[in-house]
């Protein structure tokens, strides 16, 4: 009864570790940042802020892709443009912010539109100056997309690596098209010199710290929805798709259906990191849409814990904090070893770096329980039957 | 013709399929009656698994009807609608879903709207877990409920795979090769399984096993090259000279 019940609970202990973590984070990091005195051992420095800030949201990304692959099987390899896409949502906003305090004083056109001599605002630009707008665009442009691409290639039965090559053309291209001056995105050089946020600047501590909170707070809320989902039964028939696709649909489920809703989700998740990204960098460029944004954001998934949502999270931060190790200390270095953490990780590590402390729990529990060798729930725990990644 | 359609929980008429010119299906002919239980064998290559293909929508006919329960064309839909419209299939490979329990598996199977949102907000009630229960015991699972199903044996995943069959409680059951790797404890088990499976749904046996044909104890057809070859009770069939010659012969 008892693990009837744990089941039926959409939080496990992992996760309410995790969320326990997060929120001591969102708290205790802005606190000491805002009220400690620069000189004091644990103040944090305003760089780390924003530099966590960052990891939060590669976090949420994690966590939206983790969603797709992990559970679904679904490998996309264009979920930076998702992310991006987002990301300019929330940089048109800022843009408008700007007003008569740019280069140009233009109270309606950002500069570069200026630069190009534009007499007026494209229609695409149209209710950028307003929050809400903005907040609603960031979801549904990239969940909008997602589903128009979903709705084809599921429909189409496109799966495996051919899906993943499609989701990696797609990125491709709308960095392309994102690089074209004439697009109306500023280019080459994207959206910058953001000035202010809602009326708070975002040169304040305050704003950037009260950033760094929602970027937790988002982390926070997303998993918690992942968990919902994949603790329901439509969790349950992604696994089943995932494993087994035309088993499943000969027990009747439309499989395209159920990919089609997780894939659209998932991009609206990954939109909304991007805009928590946007204003805590302070620029959003073409580059966001480099594939090799999306093929890393795999690898933080898969180093981290392929399906286990809490892994994907872990994996961002920790494969992020390496970077910014490495690229300071060792720069020429990091691609090398970011290719050979995806390899240990896919020989040795088929769970990811979760899957190790699950593994490492299971034995330490089974000695102390010292459960019979015939025991097969015992043999379950200590050996899960894992499921290598597809 | 039509009214064999009318009597018929599955009736094919005329189907055929070719792989790259290989005719897997020769125009194949024959129907199922309402609540009957019929085993189908035949050598390798009979075409027997793709005949399961055809009717479950995996595989398109070149030619032919196929109509279920009178009249639906099954040519017209597509596998997950098939399912709906209450066609099992149990498949040669125990196929069950091995990263999830056995029970999850049941709930999977479990009658109920296929839709996403429906889905999203199924919560399990007393309706399902009593229809789980009955099935874990049909099956004898029952200890084995919060297993992995990867954690089966080889005999307790094509069970499951029949109780999965169960669950979705459909008017016509199609099993392929169901006691293939089984001892001859489980296969006689098994086969009272099905007759008693048989007494409410209409069920279509694909099988290798002689002795549990024999065990089955229903009508037999016999295909051969896409097409049938002989049909009628064992005893009947395997006295006919083509069959002797089709298993024997060569």
């Amino acid at each position: 009864m008892i693990t009837l019940s744990l089941m039926k609970n959409p939080i496990n202990r992992t996760g309410w570790i995790f969320l326990s973590v997060l929120a001591a984070v969102a708290v205790l990091v802005p606190l000491l940042n805002l009220t400690l005195p620069e000189s004091h051992a644990f103040h944090v420095p305003d760089f780390t802020v924003s530099l966590l800030g960052k990891y939060l949201c590669f976090a949420l990304l994690a966590l939206s892709l983790d969603l797709v692959w992990g559970y679904c099987g679904i490998l996309s390899l264009g979920h930076g443009a998702f992310f991006a896409l987002g990301g300019y949502g929330m940089g048109m906003y800022l843009m408008r912010q700007i007003g008569e305090r740019g280069v140009y004083g233009n109270p309606v056109l950002p500069d570069f539109m200026v630069f190009l001599n534009w007499q007026e605002l494209p229609w695409f630009w149209w209710g950028f100056d307003q929050f809400w707008f903005a907040a609603l665009m960031v979801v549904l442009v990239p969940g909008v997309l997602a589903f128009a691409f979903g709705f084809f290639a599921f429909r189409s039965r496109v799966a495996g690596v051919y899906l993943s090559i499609m989701t990696q053309a797609l990125t491709y291209a709308l960095m392309l098209a994102f690089f074209r001056n004439n697009m109306g995105f500023g280019g080459n050089n994207g959206l910058t010199d953001f000035k202010d946020i809602l009326g708070f600047s975002l040169q304040a501590d305050a704003t950037r710290a009260v950033l760094f909170s929602l970027s937790a707070l988002a982390l926070a809320l997303g998993y918690i929805l992942c968990r919902l989902i994949v603790t329901s039964k439509l969790g349950k028939v992604l696994i089943a798709l995932r494993d087994g696709e035309s088993r499943t649909r000969f027990l009747g489920y439309r499989a395209e259906n159920y990919q089609l809703f997780v894939f659209t989700l998932s991009a609206a998740l990954a939109g909304i990191a991007g805009a928590l990204y946007v204003p805590q960098v302070g620029i959003i460029n073409p580059s966001e849409f480099t594939p090799a944004n999306s093929i890393e954001a795999v690898i933080w998934v898969a180093i981290g814990g392929r399906g286990t949502l809490v892994g994907a999270a872990l994996g961002a931060v920790l494969v992020n904090f390496g970077k910014s190790y490495f690229t300071g200390a060792l720069p020429e270095l990091w691609l090398f070893a970011l290719g050979g953490l995806f390899i240990i990780s896919t020989l040795f590590l088929p769970k990811g770096i979760l899957g190790l402390f699950k593994r490492q729990n299971a034995k330490r529990r089974n000695q102390t329980d010292a459960a019979p060798p015939g025991n097969r729930a015992g043999q379950t725990s200590a050996d899960p039957k894992l499921k290598p990644a597809e | 013709m039509e009214h064999l359609a009318t009597n018929s929980i599955l009736y094919l008429s005329g189907v055929s399929v070719s792989f790259d010119g290989f005719k897997a299906l020769n125009n194949l002919s024959f129907h199922v009656a309402p609540g009957e239980m019929r085993a189908i064998i035949g050598p390798n290559g009979a075409g027997k698994t793709t005949m399961m293909d055809v009717v479950t929508g995996k595989t398109r006919p070149d030619v032919g009807h196929v109509i279920f329960d009178q009249d639906i064309d099954l040519t017209k839909h597509d596998e997950a609608q098939i399912a709906n419209m209450g066609i099992g299939r149990k498949f040669q490979k125990p196929s069950v879903f091995e990263s999830q329990s056995v029970t999850d598996n049941l709930e999977l199977a479990l009658q109920g709207d296929r839709r996403v949102l429906p889905t999203l907000f199924w919560r399990s009630g007393a309706d399902s877990a009593q229809a789980i229960d009955a099935i874990l015991e049909t099956t004898r699972l029952d200890h084995l409920r919060n297993e992995l199903a990867a954690n089966l044996s080889h005999g307790q995943k094509q069970w499951l795979e029949i109780g999965m069959l169960l669950a979705q409680d459909p008017k016509l059951l199609l099993v392929d090769e169901p006691v293939a790797g089984m001892t001859d404890a489980e296969t006689a088990e098994t086969a009272a399984l099905l007759r008693r499976i048989a007494k409410t749904h209409s069920v279509v046996v694909v099988e290798h096993d002689m002795d549990f044909v024999r065990d089955l104890d229903v009508r037999v057809t016999v295909l051969h090259e896409g097409s049938v070859l002989s049909d009628g009770s064992l005893d009947h069939v395997s006295k006919d000279e083509r069959v002797i010659e089709v298993y024997l012969g060569r």
